[in-house]
């Protein structure tokens, strides 16, 4: 993509377009990676709701996959993940190991 | 109709603060922010103070909001929003807006932007009366611009410009009491949550919109970096310092204070803080005086509100 | 059509904003400004403007406001002076960046320290690099005239940036002069509705003011703030033919007097410049070609324009009513930059006079203008600073 000049910047630098930060992918910043255990899910959503990266998926309200392009690793999900019977369903792994 | 407060509701709402943001791994704020902006169906405006929020979710052409939102200046979030909220009403009295839409305004300010600089900012604000929630997100010290203390900042903590030495152990003082400070602004309602009971907050968020005037509720939002401790325990700690009684969560409407989550065992201040680097210090023999102090002052706090509320 | 009045310059900006009708103000007491925002109070309590006021607890927050007022979409004012001004100076800088058209009426007075309450030009040249367009008034006549064409300046859509009509205190804010108003649907008409451009109100197209912009494009967003400043003149003199047709009165973007054929002239802002001309004609009579520019579109600086205008002189002073100190007097600054772009030009002196509402006498006038007599025989310039009118 070819770099702005100062002609194509909108007036006021106001952002036009919200929500637009969907495009900055924050996936890459990732040093742990959360890996949800479906067998353990209980669907609580607590990952859900206490992701600060919005990076838990729900689709008609059950939890689907971690959306990688976005999660930052931080661990929370899997440490809230209450799971089944003492078995987490969300457990971090090293990435790229 | 207001969506239920459950998760799988709520799930189904299309996010106002995206992901996309640019937040430390694990930061507490954002937690606290797409909470608040889930809780209400109703149209908002959002005003923000110059803070890791500011900066990490609005960066040249990306913005994480995705409602209309206004940064200004560190300093003067509340001020800014009265003058979007002003305008507001005047184009809605003069009939050059739907009359049938009603708008909501958020201001979002750190501790810095709230208790210190901004401090004045957000009294004049309240004062005058303007149809807003005034939401703090309170990490206890200026993260953005590396960890300065400020008049959130707790007692004994180690920052950067109060520093655990070897003759000073950290900050001497302890935390002002805002929250109790802005309802003595009178003010219709007030309240202290935390990330960890989302369903607190929710509930505050979408009963203070339904209350006309100024609003003001207290967040806390650990922050992993200045807090020094990991990045995966920003919920874990924020219900630590509910269960500590270090964060009370309470609500004081129209003057009649009410505890809204009172811990099933209050526990020692000292799990709330032995997890976190700013107080490793103060677990040092030569500080033991200091701890006593930390934990002296949450009792005493506590008990003055416990006497303050009704219970119910 | 016109009612001539006999007014405060206070109250004639007072009534300007009232016939403008603007949808929010912050209002802010300090002197010499409070009674002109006073005024405007009644105005809204006695229902004769639409216009909701905040009131501020303090001039930082009062430009905050009506930054977020504007932004939201619609027509903002508010008014200040001297510390008022001085306290807003961060967010000045905000509503020029963010495009807002925010019109302010600044009551010129000294800077504190030592607290003074009376007219000088500290205050407004103080705030000269912040983005605002600035127009100066040397009566009542001309703030009034000056803050209805502001509107249209500002809200042009070329343009939208904020700015401020200049006029000083307790001399012009406090004195009663007669004057001329319009009527009130003419000005009306003539300022025409506001038009929205980007407003946050606009649930629909949820936009984001005052984003975090680092070294990619910085450099960018200012060159595109320096574009605008370079249409403003053309839009000023425009607006001016328009205004000319409704009352008769003709604006340019400096005035001058008695210039063209002078060989020695004063440079000079506002009221001083009304004192000033009336001793320029004892020197013409004597046979002394003396002339006067008064600078009214202060920002943008017409530099071209201005040293067209005194470069067949001889010699020049530049009079300014704020120091710059360890510099030269801000409009020294202004008319020698503008005038070394030029092959043939005028020496130059500056004079610094009525710092904190000194009174600027006809004497000094005469001074300045047989000094400049002196240099332009001699070719030589002794001093190129100086205060004037200043006990030793
Ligand atoms: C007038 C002014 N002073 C100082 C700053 C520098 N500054 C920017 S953000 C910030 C710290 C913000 O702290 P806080 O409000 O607690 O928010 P946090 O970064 O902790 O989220 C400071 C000191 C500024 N931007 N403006
Ligand atoms: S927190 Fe754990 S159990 Fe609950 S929905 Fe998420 S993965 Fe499932
Ligand atoms: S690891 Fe953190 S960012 Fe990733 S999904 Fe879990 S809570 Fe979200
Ligand atoms: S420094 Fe702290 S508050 Fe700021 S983004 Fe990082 S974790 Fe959040
Ligand atoms: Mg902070």
């Amino acid at each position: 993509m070819k770099a702005k000049g100062w002609r194509d910047l909108p007036p006021g630098s106001v952002v036009l377009e919200g929500g637009s930060a969907v495009k900055f992918k924050t996936g890459s910043w990732r040093a742990f990676r959360p890996i949800w255990i479906e067998e353990n899910c209980i669907q609580c959503l607590f990952c859900w709701i206490y992701c600060p990266d919005m990076a838990v998926e729900v689709k008609d309200g059950k939890r689907t996959e971690f959306d990688y392009d976005y999660c930052k690793g931080c661990g929370i999900c899997a440490l809230e993940c209450p799971g089944r019977k003492g078995q987490k369903a969300i457990v971090m792994a090293e990435e790229g190991k | 109709m207001a969506t239920p407060l459950t998760l799988k509701e709520l799930s189904k709402k299309e996010d106002r603060f995206t992901h996309g943001h640019r937040m430390c791994s694990g930061c507490g704020a954002p937690i606290v922010v797409k909470i608040a902006m889930m809780a209400t169906e109703y149209p908002v405006v959002v005003s923000n103070a110059t803070g890791c929020l500011e900066v990490s979710s609005c960066i040249s052409e990306f913005t994480a909001w995705n409602v209309p939102w206004i940064h200004t200046a560190f300093e003067n979030a509340a001020a800014t929003l009265s003058g979007v909220e002003t305008m507001y009403r005047s184009l809605k009295k003069q009939g050059r807006f739907d009359k049938d839409k009603e708008v909501k305004f958020i201001a979002f300010g750190g501790d810095g932007g709230t208790y210190d600089i901004g401090f004045q900012s957000l009294s004049g604000a309240m004062e005058r009366g303007h149809d807003m929630i005034y939401i703090c997100y309170d990490n206890g010290a200026y993260m953005n611009t590396g960890i300065q203390r400020s008049s959130a900042t707790p007692l004994g903590a180690d920052t950067t410009t109060c520093p655990a030495g070897s003759v000073i152990p950290g900050k001497l003082r302890a935390r002002k009491n805002l929250t109790k400070i802005m309802a003595a602004h009178d003010i219709p309602y007030v309240a202290q949550a935390s990330p960890s009971h989302w369903l607190d907050l929710a509930k505050k968020i979408q009963k203070a919109h339904e209350i006309k005037g100024p609003k003001f509720i207290n967040v806390i939002a650990p922050c992993n970096r200045g807090w020094r401790s990991k990045t995966n325990d920003a919920i874990q700690l924020s219900r630590l310092a509910v269960n500590t009684c270090y964060w009370p969560l309470y609500e004081i409407e129209n003057g009649v204070t009410r505890i809204t989550v009172t811990p099933k065992e209050k526990i020692s201040v000292a799990e709330f803080m032995k997890p976190q680097g700013r107080f490793k210090h103060l677990f040092s023999p030569e500080n033991e005086g200091l701890l006593q102090r930390v934990q002296d002052e949450v009792d005493r706090e506590w008990a003055k509100l416990q006497k303050e509320a009704k219970t119910d | 059509m016109a009612k001539v009045v006999a007014v405060t310059g206070n109250e004639a900006c007072a009534n300007a904003l009232r016939q403008v009708n603007p949808d929010v103000c912050g209002i802010y007491p300090i002197t010499p400004q409070t009674d002109m925002m006073q005024r405007f109070a009644s105005f809204i309590a006695d229902g004769k403007v639409d216009t909701e006021s905040i009131l501020v607890e303090s001039e930082h927050s009062s430009m905050s406001a009506c930054i977020g007022a504007a932004a939201a979409g619609g027509r903002v004012v508010t008014a200040t002076s001297s510390q008022g001004l001085a306290l807003m100076w961060e967010m000045l800088h905000i509503a020029s960046g963010d495009r807002l058209p925010i019109i302010m009426p600044v009551v010129n007075r000294a800077l504190s320290a030592p607290l003074n309450i009376h007219g000088d030009h500290s205050d407004a040249m103080g705030a000269r690099d912040t983005g605002w367009i600035q127009l100066w008034s040397e009566n009542a006549q001309e703030a009034y005239d000056n803050t209805i064409q502001a509107f249209r300046v500002a809200e042009h859509m070329d343009i939208r940036l904020p700015a401020m009509v200049c006029l000083d205190g307790f001399i012009i804010s406090h004195s009663i002069e007669r004057m001329e108003y319009l009527e009130d649907q003419q000005v009306k008409d003539f300022v025409g509705p506001f038009r929205n451009f980007l407003p946050l109100l606009d649930l629909d197209k949820p936009k984001s003011y005052g984003p975090l912009i680092l070294t990619d494009l910085y450099h960018e967003c200012k060159r595109a703030q320096h574009e605008v400043m370079t249409k403003v003149a053309d839009v000023v003199l425009e607006v001016a033919k328009d205004f000319e047709k409704l009352s008769g009165r003709k604006y340019g973007i400096f005035e001058t007097y008695r210039l063209e054929d002078a060989d020695i002239a004063i440079v000079i802002l506002n009221s001083a410049a009304g004192t000033t001309k009336d001793v320029i004609d004892e020197f013409r009579d004597k046979g002394i070609r003396a002339g006067l520019l008064k600078p009214r579109l202060f920002r943008p600086f017409p530099y071209t324009e201005i040293a067209d205008a005194l470069r067949h002189t001889r010699a020049v002073c530049v009079m300014d009513r704020a120091d710059s100190f360890g510099g030269y007097g801000p409009l020294f600054m202004e008319v020698s930059s503008a005038l070394y772009q030029a092959e043939k030009r005028p020496l130059l002196m500056n004079k610094i006079y009525g710092l904190g509402g000194r009174d600027y006498l006809p004497s000094h006038a005469a001074q300045v203008l047989t000094e400049l007599t002196t240099v332009a025989e001699s070719g030589k310039v002794s001093t190129i600073k100086e205060y004037i009118g200043v006990r030793e």
